[in-house]
């Protein structure tokens, strides 16, 4: 390369890496484990390049250009993405009218019972059932609520709709309540002790120091929701997913090209809309 | 969204000049139209909840996963299932490591490494498209190029997650201190030993938790992939679901629950040894 390096060639005993043992034993090792992963995932990246997949997939790809932009086509994609926005709102608004009687019973700040002293043995067993029951309706994944509710209601929006207010509804509940329990104790204390109802304890004592906070989460999460709405529409939830899935399943490239992009302008367009209410609200 | 609502009397009642509590009101009014207008237009079937027998007909609904299958045969299924989906979320995070770190040296701008500028927002464009697209998109579209199996699963979490990892990855880069680099260089070393014996070590402490990090969210992401044919525990979930077979769905989704529930206690001790807390 250059004359330094040229210089000392000479020795090149002394230049080998000292540590080479150790990294060609774990090299062995990591591909030995690898081996299993292998076997288990199926993994055939030649079954890609076979010619018969390799031609399918070829003339997908390519019928992706030019995207599909007549104007009936572009008026279903308009209508199916103010349907995702608006089985995102309406998911998160059912979540948040759950959500909100769930954090005023659940949060032991809130606890009158506990004024004082320790909380008492029967709301403190209601306040652990409330936090096991937001804590299976986040754990179950949101696509699987939508598969199930599909199953009760049928294909459409309301499978969507139900499945973001369940899992929603847990996850607005478990943040809520932190954020709840992390305000200044003294003023919701004093409010409490000296009689006030829990909701004024709330409304007067913990809440100043927490809207900001519950605010911006709560928009976030709305941002979320526009993207899992998308998602769902693959098991039949509605919107700008379901749509794509049944392009997808005709092979009709252009319009899943569309849908696509019209999917990354949506998220970005929710993603700024979401810092813009953050800042102007928070 | 109503939230919104008692939020700007709270945070803007002192001394908030009125034009942007104006502007505040108008944007909470915006937002409750928005929610007006979702339901207006959704067409939903809730009434149905609020018929007379609908409690009865949840409740048969609900009872049909009760009790879940879990007859020996079923199980070594679920179980190779389970096995699967962790292959596919493990070997998907590997091949995004790999082909992370290679796209993040060329997005990355650190001194004198490969790539002019256009080469770097070419590489930065296309680990912003690939991360923008979610990996059940992804997953159905492998699914049309590889058919049914874990096999298209993997590629779609490798495919997202080579975009998120990337992007990760190149900002570790040039992040780095410049010290070790440059004094291998100074004194003739070739570009790639530099990388390998200063930046690289450097890095890799990072790198791996990063990939750690997406290894945990890509299991999450990998027992449900299969809904759309992908492998795993979430096409034997869509494949019962479809036959209505109820009690084999409701261990499916114990399983689910399990295997995301194992992966959240392991990452919490992991951390907490990590941190030294």
């Amino acid at each position: 390369m250059n004359s330094a390096q040229a210089t000392v060639r000479g020795s090149a005993a002394e230049l080998r890496d000292p540590a080479w043992k150790t990294r060609v034993t774990l090299a062995l090792l990591a591909l030995v484990l690898l081996w299993p992963l292998l076997v288990a995932s199926e993994f055939r990246p030649w079954h890609l390049l076979d010619a018969q997949s390799l031609s399918a997939s070829g003339r997908f790809l390519a019928s992706f250009v030019p995207p599909a932009l007549g104007a009936e086509f572009l008026a279903l994609v308009a209508q199916a993405a103010w349907t995702t926005v608006a089985i995102a709102t309406a998911g998160l608004a059912l979540a948040w009218l759950g959500a909100v009687p769930l954090t005023l019973l659940g949060t032991a700040r809130l606890s009158q019972s506990a004024v004082g002293r320790p909380m008492r043995p029967l709301p403190a067993l209601g306040r652990q059932a409330i936090r096991w029951l937001l804590i299976f309706l986040r754990s179950v994944p949101e696509l699987v609520w939508a598969l199930l509710f599909v199953r009760v209601v049928g294909l459409g929006p309301t499978a969507g709709v139900l499945a973001i207010a369940l899992t929603y509804c847990g996850m607005l509940g478990k943040v809520y309540s932190e954020v709840l329990e992390s305000t200044d104790p003294a003023a919701s204390d004093a409010l409490l002790r000296n009689g006030s109802p829990r909701l004024g304890a709330f409304l007067y004592g913990a809440l100043p120091q927490a809207s900001t906070e519950l605010v911006s989460y709560t928009i976030f999460r709305w941002e979320c929701a526009v993207r899992s709405s998308v998602i769902m529409g693959f098991v039949g939830g509605g919107g700008l997913g379901q749509q794509m899935d049944m392009s997808m399943k005709m092979l009709a490239g252009g319009e899943v090209a569309t849908m696509l992009l019209v999917f990354m302008l949506l998220v970005a367009l929710a993603d700024r809309a979401s810092r813009l209410l953050r800042d102007t609200l928070a | 969204m109503n939230a919104p609502n008692a939020t700007p009397e709270a945070t803007l009642a002192v001394d908030t000049p009125p034009a942007s509590r104006r502007r505040a009101t108008l944007i909470v009014a915006a937002l409750l139209a928005l929610v007006a207008a979702s339901f207006a237009t959704l067409d939903l079937q809730l009434a149905a909840f609020l018929e007379p027998d609908a409690v009865g007909k949840m409740r048969e609904f609900a009872g049909g996963f009760f009790p879940p299958e879990a007859s020996p045969a079923f199980l070594a299924k679920l179980a190779w299932a389970s096995l699967e989906t962790l292959a596919m979320s493990a070997l998907g995070t590997l091949i995004a490591m790999v082909v992370g770190l290679l796209l993040a040296i060329l997005a990355a701008r650190a001194p004198r490494t490969a790539g002019s500028a256009l080469l770097r927002s070419g590489v930065r464009l296309l680990l912003n498209a690939l991360r923008s697209i979610p990996e059940l998109v992804w997953a159905a579209l492998w699914v049309i190029a590889a058919g049914l199996g874990p096999f298209p699963g993997t590629l779609a979490l490798a495919a997202h997650t080579v975009g998120v990892l990337g992007r990760l990855f190149a900002d570790t880069l040039e992040n780095l201190p410049a010290a070790p680099a440059r004094a291998l260089r100074d004194n003739g070393a070739s570009e790639s030993a530099v990388f390998l014996y200063a930046t690289l070590p450097q890095a890799t402490p990072q790198l791996m938790s990063y990939s750690l990090y997406r290894w945990e969210n890509n299991i999450r992401a990998a027992s449900i992939l299969g809904v759309v044919g992908a492998g795993g525990l979430g096409q034997m979930l869509h494949f019962h679901l479809s036959l209505f077979q109820m009690r084999e769905a409701a261990s499916v989704i114990v399983a689910m629950l399990a295997i995301v529930a194992m992966v959240d206690a392991l990452s919490h001790v992991a951390r907490r040894r990590l941190t030294g807390s």
